[in-house]
């Protein structure tokens, strides 16, 4: 689930869900209750708009394993 | 369940069709001149599109600079990556020459064209060249554009997509179809306009990503799904150098643009440089080599010579940190920052491979004049869905600003037209009801994973032949005609989803045809069975456009 909402900080404003590029966060009511749900978590680009305008600091992101950073020392050392 | 239909048509003189950087700068210049705007976005202009959370370089013109042979510019612009061969040299000049106003302009809103207090050009420079590229900080370009936007009057529709153009008899623009999908139920909403503006982005997730698996791990924003492409095609748009479409580069497994931002050397496993253009890493130049060569890193695995890696590990601290952190954050891509700060990656110990994405659209599309309109009567086109101009930041909102200031002209020589009862109405609403309706319906990534196999493995960018190419079309239509017997969808999200796989599939069409007609190799294209280049075709744009009486395609010159 990349962007990881932290519930003790969420205010259930729903500004991440409006402003998300892919409409992956959504509002959705349960009862009298609104929930802030990750609904669509593999269609996520992992732009962070939601993490930057969160008024509350409340989401980070997670980057799934599939979408590892490869990285590598260079073969015999770094070169001066 | 079924859709909804608002009761009110919309009515504007300038319907604007995706709130990205073109769309916006094209609104406001619209605005700027007395007409009447909407914006219909599909998720929220203030962080939607490939400028969604940033750029850092703005290609551009500035006399003061560059000294005042514009001739030279224009020449060393071309070598750049928003200049190039697949480029109308009359649509180039036009940009290029305007490119200081919209400068001024944003400075005038609050983006900060000159974070070092002064005009700084660096990265995607030809070494030798004079430097093109303007160093701004656009990480609250969208905000901005947004903003100046409202203040001009412009209405904005956010999760807003729209579906089809729709033309009168006499094949001009009277109005366009969109939905809104702020609700799970999606709700029908019918525009009456005198002009469109077609700006909804490249084509992504037509061809599988760097991680099948995972369909929007891709370079540019994912949701640009070649929706503009297929509108414009079926109301009877050209569309030019579909045939042409290659991939950008960047970290393999993590697809996100930007490159020009790295501050480092393509290297081999050894940490030693690859390329010939510079030999130490440059914070003027930036890299060139996957900006003209974005292939070289498949090429080098095809070869057994890769990977190949971007090599920050000679770049100095004071560079490294300023990427990092400040150039990053500017061109919006701060989460290749944050996920190396996850993972404990060090860019001064370790070097990051790269590779070369697959193929999308992307400056391949829509065939417009020095007014920015199509061939479509009152069909304008800006940014990623143009097929004659770069359509990356420069050329996307410069363009968009040529569209918006025609389109206020274009509305006052035309009268409204009625767009209630227009066929095109009643069968998208059929449609969707349907799609709504399939209970046990086939997912749309059913379909948008064989049309991504369907593209990659009969006219793939590795070789194309005219037997697979013509088995690769015939199942192309099997696939469309299944999709649209078959999909279906539970809300407002995946009604979205579902109709992006359908215009995926009508974007493919013209694409096979354009590869099949298209009898020789050239640039991405490499036919097996024509494996020459045929000289008769250089400077040359190949076309496709619907007609009455059916496909044409054809070559015309460059203008």
């Amino acid at each position: 689930m990349p962007p990881v909402i932290d519930k003790k900080k969420c205010v259930k404003c729903g500004y991440c869900a409006q402003i998300c590029p892919l409409d992956v966060i959504k509002v959705e009511v349960q009862g009298s209750e609104k929930e802030i749900n990750v609904k669509y978590p593999d269609e996520c680009w992992h732009c962070r708009a939601c993490e930057k305008d969160c008024p509350k600091n409340a989401i980070h992101m997670r980057y799934p394993l599939s979408h590892l950073m490869l990285h590598k020392e260079p073969e015999g050392g770094k070169r001066p | 369940m079924n859709m909804t239909r608002q009761n009110e048509i919309i009515k504007t003189d300038y319907l604007v069709i995706g709130g990205g950087m073109a769309g916006l700068q094209s609104a406001i210049a619209a605005a700027s001149k007395g007409a009447d705007v909407v914006i219909a976005e599909k998720a929220d202009t203030r962080r939607s599109g490939c400028g969604a959370n940033g750029n850092d370089h703005f290609p551009c013109y500035i006399p003061e600079c560059h000294g005042d042979d514009f001739e030279l510019a224009l020449r060393q612009v071309n070598m750049t990556m928003d200049g190039g061969p697949w480029q109308d040299p009359t649509m180039l000049r036009l940009w290029l020459s305007r490119s200081y106003e919209v400068v001024q302009f944003w400075e005038s809103i609050g983006i900060n064209m000159r974070p070092t207090g002064k005009w700084n050009f660096e990265g995607h420079s030809v070494p030798g060249n004079q430097r093109y590229h303007l160093k701004f900080d656009g990480k609250n370009q969208k905000s901005a554009l947004t903003k100046a936007a409202l203040d001009r009057g412009v209405r904005i529709l956010n999760k807003t997509p729209i579906c089809d153009v729709l033309t009168n008899e006499e094949g001009r623009v009277i109005g366009a179809i969109g939905f809104d999908i702020s609700e799970d139920t999606p709700k029908l909403i019918v525009f009456q306009a005198k002009a469109v503006l077609i700006a909804a982005g490249g084509a992504s997730r037509l061809y599988p990503g760097i991680t099948p698996a995972y369909m929007f791990n891709d370079a540019g924003c994912p949701a640009d799904a070649g929706t503009g492409h297929a509108l414009a095609y079926r109301a009877g748009a050209r569309l030019v150098n579909l045939d042409m479409a290659g991939g950008h580069a960047g970290p393999r497994y993590f697809a996100r643009g930007g490159k020009g931002t790295w501050i480092g050397l393509t290297s081999d496993i050894n940490g030693d440089c690859i390329t010939p253009y510079q030999d130490k890493p440059s914070r003027e130049n930036g890299d060139i080599a996957s900006d003209i060569w974005p292939g070289s890193y498949r090429d080098r695995m095809q070869a057994g010579t890769g990977p190949s890696y971007m090599n920050c590990t000679r770049t100095t601290d004071e560079d490294l940190d300023y990427m990092l952190h400040d150039a990053m954050v500017s061109e919006g891509i701060d989460s290749i920052t944050d996920h190396l700060d996850q993972r404990g990656i060090s860019l001064r110990d370790s070097m990051i491979e790269f590779g070369s994405y697959n193929i999308g659209l992307s400056s391949q599309g829509v065939d417009i004049d020095v007014h920015a309109m199509s061939s479509v009567p009152g069909m304008f086109a800006a940014g990623n869905v143009m097929g004659n101009v770069k359509g990356s930041l420069g050329g996307a909102v410069i363009i968009g600003m040529v569209a918006g200031e025609s389109a206020a002209d274009y509305v006052k020589t035309v009268e409204e037209c009625p767009v209630e009862g227009h066929p095109l109405i009643q069968a998208r609403l059929d449609q969707c009801n349907a799609i709504l309706n399939r209970s046990e319906g086939a997912h749309w990534k059913e379909a948008a994973s064989t049309l991504q196999n369907i593209m990659n493995d009969y006219a793939g960018i590795v070789i194309r032949s005219e037997s697979m190419l013509t088995a690769g079309l015939t199942y192309l239509r099997q696939l469309k005609e299944e999709a649209h017997q078959n999909l279906g969808a539970s809300n407002s999200h995946e009604l979205m989803r579902t109709l992006e796989v359908l215009d995926q599939i009508d974007i493919g069409e013209p694409m096979f045809l354009m590869f099949l007609n298209r009898k020789e190799s050239r640039g991405p294209h490499h036919r097996a069975d024509y494996t020459y280049t045929n000289m008769l075709l250089n400077d040359k744009f190949q076309t496709v456009e619907k007609t009455k009486d059916g496909v044409v395609l054809d070559f015309r010159s460059r203008w």
